[in-house]
């Protein structure tokens, strides 16, 4: 290891074939789904721009929980938590401070950074069914805090707002204002999970042990993991305070937990950009199969099963694998 | 020559069981140690004591220096000890260039970097490709660890562990499992190390360690039983005794 070579041969690593590139096909899909998301609101009525709006809030929420379930190989059960304590403060600052909404959205995804980083002090030392259960428990604390505190929260009645500002008061232009947040929110998001950080993330999820004869501090890295995933559930609340004009205690639940992992699941864990699949394909049912049957929750319960037994990497996992198998 | 390693009265205890009982290794810079021994004679779990993996029950591990009895796993790594692992260690749902990012990373600040790109700079790429040609592995970069052969997995340890330029460097076994001819590429590799590394060695394969160490250090049953220089560890009859079965009980 003397002395270096006079030219270096370029780094055949920076682009490696599968895996951490971006192939053509991949770029392609993702400019066809974007185009399809910003031209869909043009032919639809305006109910569906609504329920388009919802899917690319969620979508945020179920990539927040990706970079945790999928990247680091530690799946959370208080997302929902922390994007609804997000959305508690948005509501709270415009319509009882009387705040303007764009410090409440500032001051919304602090909060929920700040209970993010609290809850993956308590939750780092944990992992597998363990990590779930206290993850869990500090999900529900949130849930308990917002249904008592009624002098704040409402209690069960939640809490009503003024959130929007005038300027996107239709719901045309507010798809398009969320459109073009949520578009920014993925760029960063994909660049962050193929960061050098979060290639430690997902050394850490095959294996902690060799991470650290390797000099990484894991606790540390799963501390900003963690903090980091929230600030981006709170982004998907803010939005969703903006989209909604009201919160109640069922947008801090377990389920709603549970629905952004589920989405995430369905559309690919490990995947990211999955969760917009995920995303569209649960609220699209929800409010499809609403029509026809009081028992969609059946009709999603039995869709769950099917996924887990024939795809279990998701949707946009299995189409990957057999892209994958094609090319071979 | 000044002692590089140091274990005064190193003790790990699991309940009952003694798995390191009282040893005192000293282990000077540039040596080439190796630590033999029957199985269950607490050579991993001297290694684990020595990398930080388990804390000692009592004693003291002095490295350059400095006791690092107390010190986290990735502080020891960052004053420079590199391991590999008995039972292969690796990434392996990432490719074997994403693995040795990862092990070149791991001492540099920019392993925090959020946002910016994930390649080598001209520098770590050169220590990586270094590290995967000695390792043999300069072709299979964008193989999948988890598709590679268990001898090309074993090659990949050495490679991690070597591009890390530590200071010390212990081996797990390196050639477990390997067939003749893989076991041939190993011990190649460990003699192109530069001579100035610190090198300590698990092993079982006694014409590997004979042909590689400078001194031999033999455990059984958590107990120093021995050390001596290759030549004179063959004809120890305490050697021969552990090995060959006919061990008297030494509590």
């Amino acid at each position: 290891m003397a002395s270096p070579a006079p030219n270096p041969a370029p780094d055949s690593t920076a682009l490696p074939a599968r895996d951490t590139g971006m192939s053509r096909l991949a770029m392609g899909a993702i400019a066809l789904g974007a185009l399809a998301f910003a031209v869909l609101p043009l032919i639809l009525p305006t109910y569906q721009v609504s329920i388009l709006t919802e899917v690319l809030i969620f979508a945020v929420l179920a990539m927040a929980v990706d970079i945790l379930a999928g990247y680091t190989g530690r799946t959370p059960l208080c997302h929902g938590a922390i994007f609804g304590v997000s959305t508690y403060v948005v509501v709270y600052w415009t319509s009882q401070m009387g705040g303007s909404p764009y410090v409440g959205v500032g001051l919304g995804i602090a909060a929920a950074t700040f209970v993010a980083a609290i809850f993956a002090l308590l939750a780092i030392r944990t992992s597998g069914v363990y990590f779930l259960l206290l993850t869990l428990a500090l999900g529900m604390i949130v849930w308990g805090v917002c249904l008592r505190w009624t002098s704040v929260t409402g209690g069960e009645n939640g809490l009503r707002g003024a959130v929007r500002p005038a300027a996107l008061a239709d719901g045309f232009s507010f798809y398009y204002a969320v459109f073009a947040a949520v578009a920014v929110v993925a760029f960063v998001m994909w660049r962050f999970v193929r960061s050098p950080f979060g290639l430690t993330l997902r050394g850490i999820r095959d294996s902690e042990s060799r991470m650290r004869s390797l000099g990484y501090n894991v606790p540390a890295h799963l501390f900003l993991a963690f903090t980091i995933s929230g600030f981006f559930a709170g982004i998907a609340g803010a939005l969703y305070a903006m989209f909604n004009d009201f919160v109640s205690p069922s947008t801090v639940g377990l389920s709603q937990s549970v629905e952004g992992l589920l989405m995430a699941i369905t559309g690919g864990i490990g995947t990211l950009f999955g969760a917009f699949i995920g995303s569209f394909a649960i609220i699209g049912l929800e409010n499809l199969v609403s029509l026809y049957t009081e028992r969609w929750q059946s009709v999603l319960g039995a869709m769950f099963v099917l996924i887990m037994i024939f795809a279990p990497e998701g949707i946009l996992g299995r189409i990957r694998s057999f892209v994958a198998q094609r090319r071979r | 020559m000044t002692d590089f390693l140091q274990l005064d009265s190193v003790t790990v205890q699991f309940g009952a069981l003694r798995a390191v009982d009282d040893v005192s290794i000293r282990v000077r810079e540039g040596e080439r140690r190796a630590i033999i021994g029957p199985n269950g004679a607490g050579k991993t779990t001297l290694f684990n004591a020595i990398t930080g993996v388990v804390a000692a029950t009592s004693g003291q591990v002095i490295f350059a220096g400095k006791d690092v009895t107390r010190a986290p796993v990735h502080v020891r790594a960052r004053r420079g000890m590199s391991r590999t692992f008995q039972i292969t260690n690796l990434f392996p749902n990432l490719t074997v260039a994403e693995n040795m990012r990862l092990a070149v990373r791991g001492l540099s600040p920019r392993k925090f970097s959020f946002f910016g790109t994930d390649a080598l700079d001209a520098e770590e790429t050169r220590r990586a490709g270094a590290a995967l040609e000695i390792s043999r592995l300069h072709t299979r970069r964008d193989a999948a660890v988890k598709e590679l052969s268990y001898g090309e997995q074993r090659q990949l340890e050495m490679a991690m562990a070597l591009v890390a330029q530590p200071k010390l460097l212990l081996l797990d076994e390196p050639a477990a499992g390997l067939s003749p001819a893989e076991r041939v590429i190993v011990s190649d590799i460990i003699r192109a190390l530069p001579r100035d590394l610190t090198l300590v060695l698990i092993e079982h394969d006694m014409d590997l360690i004979l042909s590689l160490v400078d001194y031999v250090t033999c455990l059984n049953n958590g107990k120093l039983l021995v050390e001596a220089p290759p030549s004179e560890i063959r004809g120890n009859s305490d050697v021969q005794d552990v090995y060959l079965g006919k061990a008297r009980h030494n509590a």
